[in-house]
């Protein structure tokens, strides 16, 4: 089945999404749409699905016109979809999950759940995905989830397949495994359309690429093309993936865990004992499937996670059982991994946002009274200083795009004088220029001889950035190794197993 | 310009009153019996309708407005300017109330216990307007003091429960309210509140000494807690723009999460909040019993609890929004008498306009869609 999109445009408002938007999608191909966060991938496919109605242009399916007025047309068109955010019912089995719409039902309207079982053993057969019919979804690891998504896409005789984001949530390992089955469904026939911002994934799996920016198609690649060529093309400019740093001179011990047990809000023991020094002018990148406990040693570090167990050590201090905003007044500087939810208030303007954790502390207060001719200073300076793109310092916060939005919180973290940088997930969501800007800024930071811890997901960035990387899972840190240490050895650390 | 400002909060406002009168109108003339009656003879003279219903409704607005702005019809100029100082008095302790649950709404708090904050106030300050006996200078703070404490510790209770143990504030001020009301009427029927030989539930009357004096003399109820409401909109507004505690209550509003990862302590905010909301409502049970009523029985929070509730959304929690919002209620409230005892028209009118505003504050795009404005788009910047 040849799908076809041919002069797409999608306006919301004054924003067109997607503006005269052309792709071809051959069967037995994997076609790459590259593109940034906002570039439109994600609009061009919710089109596709039928989700959103076109303002222009129209969707061919074998060289005839057709239109979808909601997901199910598509499906029943031939069209799957695999979400980056999963569609499944934790509780349910992997056979429920996959019949769920359309459930194959017996005389008087009964569950045919044999039949069921049968068609997802077929599939995972054919396939080798390994997927147990009768697993409980909620117990079943993210990467096998995924698998049970594809399968709810087969089951319905998908021809052209959306992959939306997939190897977000993967470990190297799963991401790899991934390939492998986008591969196997290429060659039986299928058509794959893979949505992705990453560059290495890309070159491995794709067939055809087409980059998109700003609404745009902007051209098309060769999977040969250098990361760098690709990258350019996404971002409209020359770009340089690597992270400029000199070696790192370490200084002492300045924060000391030891012996730390966390427990999440559902009981869970979320952090295992752990044990870590960071030395001042050293960057430590904690890398790990999200999910491993990364969350909650943060939480721990900053003072928000209270069932724990063990000592935190800031320049000798102990800070278990301190106050957050005591921790601050330590010199914590805290960049949290979800910044919309923790780290800013979107309703708030810049300025506002740049004193949310000091506006009850000098200069930004006296006695009680905030002092806004000195925040109006202050924000004027630090948007100048930190490039934040707005309309002033009066914009609220939450009309900023993400990489403005990490920008105030950087800005507002370290504009005061530090003794430890906790940076969650510091790039997470942002396009390849905002990530080289905090990218700098970290290693600034580093460099003024400032401790900073780095929560990692992506090798790369772990890589990267690290000084010293200590793989965490469930909990517990697998090891701590130089950056320079194979990407095979470090994914087989992220999933447990110790070098 | 002009679709910016329909655009904004104030011109939703605006329009959801404008609309609530023009139901009102609607409702004022098909329950009119002049109109009926012109009505059934409708396609010989339809002129006679609409004369019916312009008489209907131009004579029940026009009350409305002698009742609560101005009385031409009056003979003397105390009469004419009469109504719009019982419009101000009904809009001292309604604007008060407003401005507390305006504070918890900020703070992300739905504090639906201003007449049970309402009630601690007038309670406390009625007991020390009663018994104390000092001069005027120390008795009227003094008992204005105990009020906003009376309410104060009222709503900090609410917030002790929900920092301690999640309740819903929701629930816990509702229930809080019978709380309050039916201690009153227990209260008033002890020794502690009743008047001596007396079998009402009633108490002695304010000695003269703990009173807000009256601002144009006796002969008008306003008295000089216009002051105290004008300065409590001050301070309300300084609190949430200009100083750290505010800021504090509005981050908390905005975004629990990001409140607490910047290291505000959201149990203590709470109390502080809810101690500042029952304190402002508290001090609107002081201008009851203290300016208007003189003398507590179990009615002196009149509906002004839940009145607060509509004047603060319609304010936009915005303390001169509520200001404008707590006059129009007055208004409202001063006018409704005139309009039943001049044109008949019942009561309740003001009532169904009163919940009208509320619907129409309460759906924005409703008002939206009457007027087709458009909704304010989020500016994206890359």
């Amino acid at each position: 089945m040849k799908l076809e999109l041919k002069g797409i445009t999608k306006r919301f408002g004054a924003l067109v999404a997607n503006d005269n938007v052309n792709l071809v999608v051959e069967p037995g191909q994997i076609h790459c749409l590259l593109g940034e966060n906002g570039a439109g991938k994600s609009t061009l496919m919710n089109v596709l699905y039928g989700l959103y109605q076109a303002d222009g242009g129209q969707i061919l399916i074998d060289d005839k016109p057709v239109k979808f007025s909601g997901p199910g047309e598509a499906m029943a068109a031939g069209i799957g979809m695999v979400h980056q955010h999963f569609m499944l019912i934790p509780v349910f089995t992997v056979a429920e999950n996959v019949v769920l719409g359309h459930e194959p039902t017996k005389a008087l309207g009964f569950l045919d759940l044999a039949a069921a079982r049968q068609k997802v053993r077929e599939i995972s057969d054919r396939f080798g995905f390994d997927v147990d019919p009768d697993a409980i979804v909620g117990d079943l690891p993210v990467g096998v989830q995924q698998r049970v998504e594809i399968i709810k896409a087969l089951i319905s005789d998908a021809q052209i397949l959306v992959f939306d984001e997939p190897t977000a949530v993967l470990t190297p390992q799963e991401t790899d495994e991934l390939m492998a089955i986008m591969k196997q469904l290429r060659d039986s026939g299928r058509g794959i359309v893979f949505i992705t911002h990453k560059l290495r994934e890309v070159r491995e799996a794709a067939d055809h690429i087409t980059v998109m920016r700003l609404g745009k198609v902007v051209g098309t690649a060769k999977p040969t093309d250098t990361a760098e060529e690709l990258a350019s093309l996404m971002v409209g400019r020359a770009v340089d993936l690597d992270v400029n740093k000199a070696a790192a001179k370490p200084g002492p011990v300045v924060l000391q865990i030891s012996d730390l047990s966390v427990w999440d809000h559902s009981g869970n023991k979320a952090v295992d004992n752990v044990s870590l020094q960071i030395h001042a002018g050293e960057i430590l990148v904690i890398a790990g499937v999200q999910g491993n406990g990364q969350t909650e040693l943060t939480e721990a570090i900053l003072g928000t996670q209270s069932k724990l167990h063990g000592s935190i050590r800031l320049a000798g201090e102990e800070l278990v059982g301190k106050s957050v905003k005591h921790r601050f007044d330590a010199g914590l500087g805290f960049v949290p991994e979800d910044r919309t939810e923790d780290g800013l208030v979107a309703d708030f303007t810049i300025s506002e946002n740049l004193m949310l954790n000091r506006s009850d502390r000098e200069p930004f207060a006296k006695r009680g009274v905030l002092q806004l001719k000195f925040l109006k200073d202050f924000a004027v300076e630090k948007i100048k200083q930190f490039d934040v793109r707005s309309q002033g310092i009066e914009s609220r916060a939450g009309q900023l795009s993400g990489g403005n939005q990490q920008k105030v919180v950087l800005a507002r973290e370290l504009s005061r004088n530090l003794s430890l940088l906790v940076a969650s997930q510091p790039t997470r969501g942002l396009d390849v220029g905002s990530i080289e800007f905090v990218h700098e800024q970290i290693v600034a930071t580093r460099d003024s001889g400032t401790p900073v811890l780095i929560v990692a997901t992506e090798l790369d960035e772990a890589t990267q950035l690290g000084d010293r990387i200590a793989v965490m899972y469930r909990g517990r840190i697998v090891g701590i190794v130089p950056p320079d240490t194979d990407r095979a050895v470090l994914g087989k650390m992220m999933a447990g197993i110790s070098a | 310009m002009i679709g910016k400002f329909l655009r904004g909060n104030l011109a939703l406002s605006v329009l959801a009153v404008l609309v609530s009168f023009v139901v009102g109108g609607i409702l004022i003339a098909v329950s009119n019996p002049g109109v009926q009656q012109a009505g059934s003879y409708f396609f010989s003279r339809p002129t006679d309708e609409l004369n019916a219903i312009w008489n209907a409704v131009f004579g029940a607005y026009d009350a409305l407005f002698r009742g609560s702005i101005f009385n031409y019809q009056a003979s003397t100029p105390a009469g004419m300017i009469k109504p719009i100082t019982e419009t101000l008095a009904f809009a001292t302790p309604i604007t008060m109330a407003g401005l507390g649950m305006a504070v918890s709404f900020r703070s992300g708090l739905f504090n639906i216990g201003g007449t049970g904050q309402i009630v601690f106030g007038a309670m406390f300050a009625g007991w020390v307007g009663i018994n104390v006996d000092l001069p005027w200078a120390l008795h009227f703070p003094l008992a204005v003091l105990a009020g906003v404490l009376g309410g104060a510790f009222f709503g900090a209770i609410v917030g002790v429960l929900k920092a301690t143990t999640g309740a819903n504030e929701v629930i816990v001020t509702i229930m809080f309210n019978y709380i309050a009301s039916l201690l009153l009427q227990y209260l008033l029927k002890t020794p502690i509140l009743q008047a001596p030989h007396n079998i009402n539930p009633i108490s002695k009357p304010i000695l003269d000494s703990a009173k807000y004096p009256p601002v144009f003399g006796d002969q008008f109820r306003l008295h000089a807690g216009i002051f105290a409401m004008l300065l409590a909109v001050w301070l309300v507004w300084w609190l949430l723009n200009r100083s750290t505690l505010g800021f504090q209550f509005r981050a908390l509003g905005h975004n629990p999460s990001a409140a607490k990862v910047a290291g505000i302590n959201i149990g203590l905010t709470y109390i502080l909040v809810m101690a500042v909301a029952g304190g402002l409502a508290g001090l609107a049970g002081t201008s009851q019993i203290l300016g208007t009523e003189g003398q507590l029985t179990t009615g002196v929070a009149a509906s002004f609890g839940f009145d607060a509730i509509t004047v603060a959304l319609l304010g936009r929690n915005n303390p001169l929004g509520v200001l404008a919002a707590g006059i129009l209620f007055g208004g409202l409230r001063a006018g409704a008498g005139t309009m039943q005892a001049s044109q008949g028209v019942p009561i309740d009118i003001v009532l169904v306009v009163q919940s009208m505003i509320v619907l129409f504050i309460a759906a924005p795009p409703l008002v939206r869609w009457i007027f087709r404005i458009r909704a304010e788009r989020k500016e994206v910047t890359a």
